[in-house]
């Protein structure tokens, strides 16, 4: 039987007002919170366990997990802090999460703080979504005027204060120690691990930092039960998750589905490629994980199965492209980012990512030389394993990858301009003449 | 990385804030201390507030958060300096943010950096003369399946082609409003999205769509095949699985009350077996 969408979060997002609490309530939403606050705290953290929910940010730890990880209560603070700075290229499922459901992330916010005993929790989103921001400000708002935030929450004897942070742009404050600095008021710089933030987080006291898909599939969880959420999904890999397709597909957008299900699946969902043109390559989770081509159109999308095939299932961050993209361009342009967001803290990835974007600049220009093929593995490998993050391990990803899968082109990059074998304006969305070559194009300050 | 950059030369700064201006600032920044537990935490929502009062972060407003902070200028600097949207000479009344990461810039996103460049004359981080339109270059804005997008103050403008953002522009710099495709009614100005990002609620979050096509596909393409997640297990019901449920008001099975807590449906409607064999049955149904 071929694999269905499973639609939870995402199951009345078109509804009129879909950010309303009350739509939330008409929807079957806070019945999660009423039950968990009548359970014992730590029967709620052995639920998710028992769930086998894993982290939907990218690194896939099992959450009910991370939250056992806290030391038992010391009579000091404890904090939860939720990440929403979702900026990993590809990735657009949080975002849109927020803006059209923003009650299920407070949900979850409320019903994980109370688990883990925290009574203030913090959510951190990126500040380059002004109205994703507004709307969370929003919920809290609502949450608390209906007695679901605040003191005494629904005559439970539990408090719970929720504050919505804006970051100010940086991708590395997606790294959870970093987005802790950050939040602090500091450099968004990842730091030393250990102390894990479970034993040391948000000024130095024990917390936990969650993904906001995560922390959005806790309310179901509870509700459901930890075998309704194992109906979904692999055995390892239980749940359901966002797919997000985006580029040369028909209908790009957000599909929710149990993990396991294919890209073969999900591509005929959204209506096949764009034009009936062929799939070239694509990331199974974001820009930080190894690209697949079609040889992988069946590898089941979850945890194991796509780190069996050499890749990660990271933010299940689907970006297609078809014939028409140079790979070299892509690839360039993604260490370009990596070059720009790498935070200084260390040096193989401050240093490595100006080597890579220099010496993939100039094969997209077709001016590399024969050497410069070996030389960029060579940075790779002084990178991966060696930088403070996983920014530096993650810049490496698509380089190796697309060398491993599509050495040719990068050999052709020693003589002939990307743009002149992959003219940019076939892969367009619509016509147009280039002004420039690709030379030009691809300098970022 | 220097507090000079970008700014033209003999350009001055002002200083310090007028007393008026000082006194509402002071009091805006005590709100924003007070969300958090420790002070500095203030500092990037109160870097938000400066460019809500001077349209980038100016020496005076670095000046003003470490005064309020109990930091040195430099320690205060250090942080503006190393997030992309604190900008350190004054802001144009708009960002306009082309997406030039991968996907975007193939998808056509290129072109319309291109085309803007040329057609507004500026390059990235740089001004209009009318002091319009600051145009930059900005990395993934987590909305892909809208590919190619351009930000406007950071409100979404989905799905652009070169002359549908080179008229947006032209609408901006003649002074009318634009609407995002997914964001508020209309886009305000810098000074006014810093404020809210400082925290500062401007009661606009019920504006605007919940969605756009992209983001609903799948849900509609669901509801059209009929295609649902498990259902939840009716109450008791997972409660008696998952159990340990507090207090003593439970009833138990067989004991008093039992009958009015009796599940409407039994365990075996909601097994994974019964689960399938309804899809298979609903697929049927489809075929």
């Amino acid at each position: 039987m071929a694999t269905t969408l499973a639609p939870v979060l995402s199951a009345h997002w078109d509804a009129d007002r879909s950010w309303a609490l009350e739509t939330y309530e008409a929807n079957g939403g806070y019945r999660g919170l009423r039950r968990a606050l009548s359970m014992q705290a730590a029967d709620v953290v052995t639920m998710v366990k028992d769930s086998g929910l894993r982290g939907r940010g990218g690194a896939g730890f099992p959450t009910g997990m991370k939250w056992g990880f806290l030391p038992a209560p010391d009579g000091g603070p404890r904090y939860l802090v939720v990440n929403a700075d979702e900026s990993e290229p590809g990735t657009c499922k949080d975002i849109p999460l927020m803006m059209a459901s923003p009650q299920h992330l407070i949900e979850g916010v409320i019903i994980t703080s109370y688990a883990i005993g925290c009574h203030h929790a913090f959510i951190y989103v990126r500040g380059e979504v002004l109205h994703v921001y507004r709307r969370l400000l929003r919920a809290v708002e609502e949450a608390r005027a209906a007695g679901y935030v605040g003191s005494d929450i629904l005559g439970s004897g539990y408090d719970l204060e929720i504050t919505v942070h804006a970051g100010a742009g940086a991708y590395i404050c997606g790294e959870e120690t970093a987005l802790l600095d950050s939040l602090e008021g500091l450099r968004g710089q990842p730091r030393l691990k250990p102390p894990f933030p479970a034993v040391a987080g948000l000024y130095a006291r024990p917390t936990v930092v969650n993904n906001v898909e995560s922390i959005a599939s806790v309310p179901g969880i509870v509700v459901g039960g930890a075998d309704w959420f194992k109906q979904m999904g692999t055995e390892r890999s239980t749940g359901h998750g966002l797919f997000s397709l985006s580029g040369h597909v028909t209908n790009p957008g957000q599909y929710e589905a149990p993990l396991g299900i294919t890209l073969r699946e999900l591509l005929e969902m959204a209506g096949g490629m764009r034009g009936g043109r062929a799939l070239k390559f694509w990331t199974p989770g974001g820009s930080s994980t190894p690209i697949f081509t079609a040889e992988h159109l069946d590898v089941p999308l979850d945890y194991e199965s796509v780190g069996a095939a050499g890749s990660m299932l990271g933010t299940r961050a689907l970006q297609i492209f078809d014939e028409t993209t140079s790979v070299v361009r892509a690839v360039t342009r993604w260490t370009e980012f990596y070059k720009h967001e790498s935070c200084g803290k260390c040096t193989p990835c401050r240093e490595g990512t100006f080597w890579l974007a220099q010496v993939l600049q100039r094969l997209e220009r077709g001016q590399g030389t024969p050497a410069d093929i070996d030389l960029l593995l060579d940075l790779c490998d002084n990178i991966l394993g060696r930088a403070f993050c996983a920014l530096g391990d993650g810049a490496t990803s698509p380089i190796t990858s697309a060398v491993q899968y599509f050495r040719e082109e990068f050999e052709a990059g020693c003589h002939t301009p990307a743009d002149a074998l992959f003219p940019p304006q076939a892969s367009a969305l619509f016509d147009y003449t280039p002004r420039r070559s690709a030379a030009l194009v691809g300098v970022h300050a | 990385m220097s507090v000079e950059a970008g700014r033209t030369p003999g350009q001055t700064h002002r200083t310090a804030y007028d007393e008026a201006t000082h006194a509402r600032l002071g009091a805006d920044a005590a709100t924003i201390i007070a969300r958090y537990p420790q002070e500095r935490s203030a500092l990037l929502p109160m870097l938000h507030l400066v460019q809500s009062e001077d349209g980038y972060v100016s020496p005076r407003g670095i000046a003003f958060c470490a005064s309020t902070l109990g930091l040195t200028t430099a320690e205060v600097s250090a942080v503006a300096t190393f997030y992309t949207q604190y900008k350190r000479h004054p802001n144009g009344e708009y960002t306009v943010g082309v997406c030039i990461n991968t996907l975007c810039a193939v998808m056509g996103g290129d072109a319309i950096w291109e085309h803007l460049s040329d057609h507004l004359g500026v390059g990235h981080d740089e001004t209009t003369d009318d002091g319009a339109i600051t145009l930059e270059r900005v990395e993934c804005n987590a909305a892909c399946d809208y590919a190619p997008v351009v930000m406007v103050n950071w409100e979404f403008f989905d799905n652009q082609t070169p002359e549908s953002a080179a008229a947006l522009t032209d609408a901006l710099r003649a002074g009318e409003q634009v609407a995002p495709t997914r964001g508020a009614a209309s886009v305000c100005s810098f000074k006014q999205m810093s404020r809210v990002l400082a925290g500062f609620d401007d009661g606009r979050a019920d504006e605007g769509v919940g969605a756009g096509g992209p983001t609903v596909a799948g849900t509609v393409l669901a509801r059209d095949k009929g295609w649902q997640a498990p259902a939840f297990p009716v109450d008791g019901d997972s409660s008696a699985e998952s159990a340990p449920v507090g207090g003593s008001h439970q009833p138990k099975v067989g004991a008093e009350q039992s009958s009015a807590e009796r599940p409407a449906t039994t365990a075996a409607d909601s097994s994974p077996a019964a689960q399938q064999k309804k899809q298979a049955s609903d697929e049927a149904k489809e075929s």
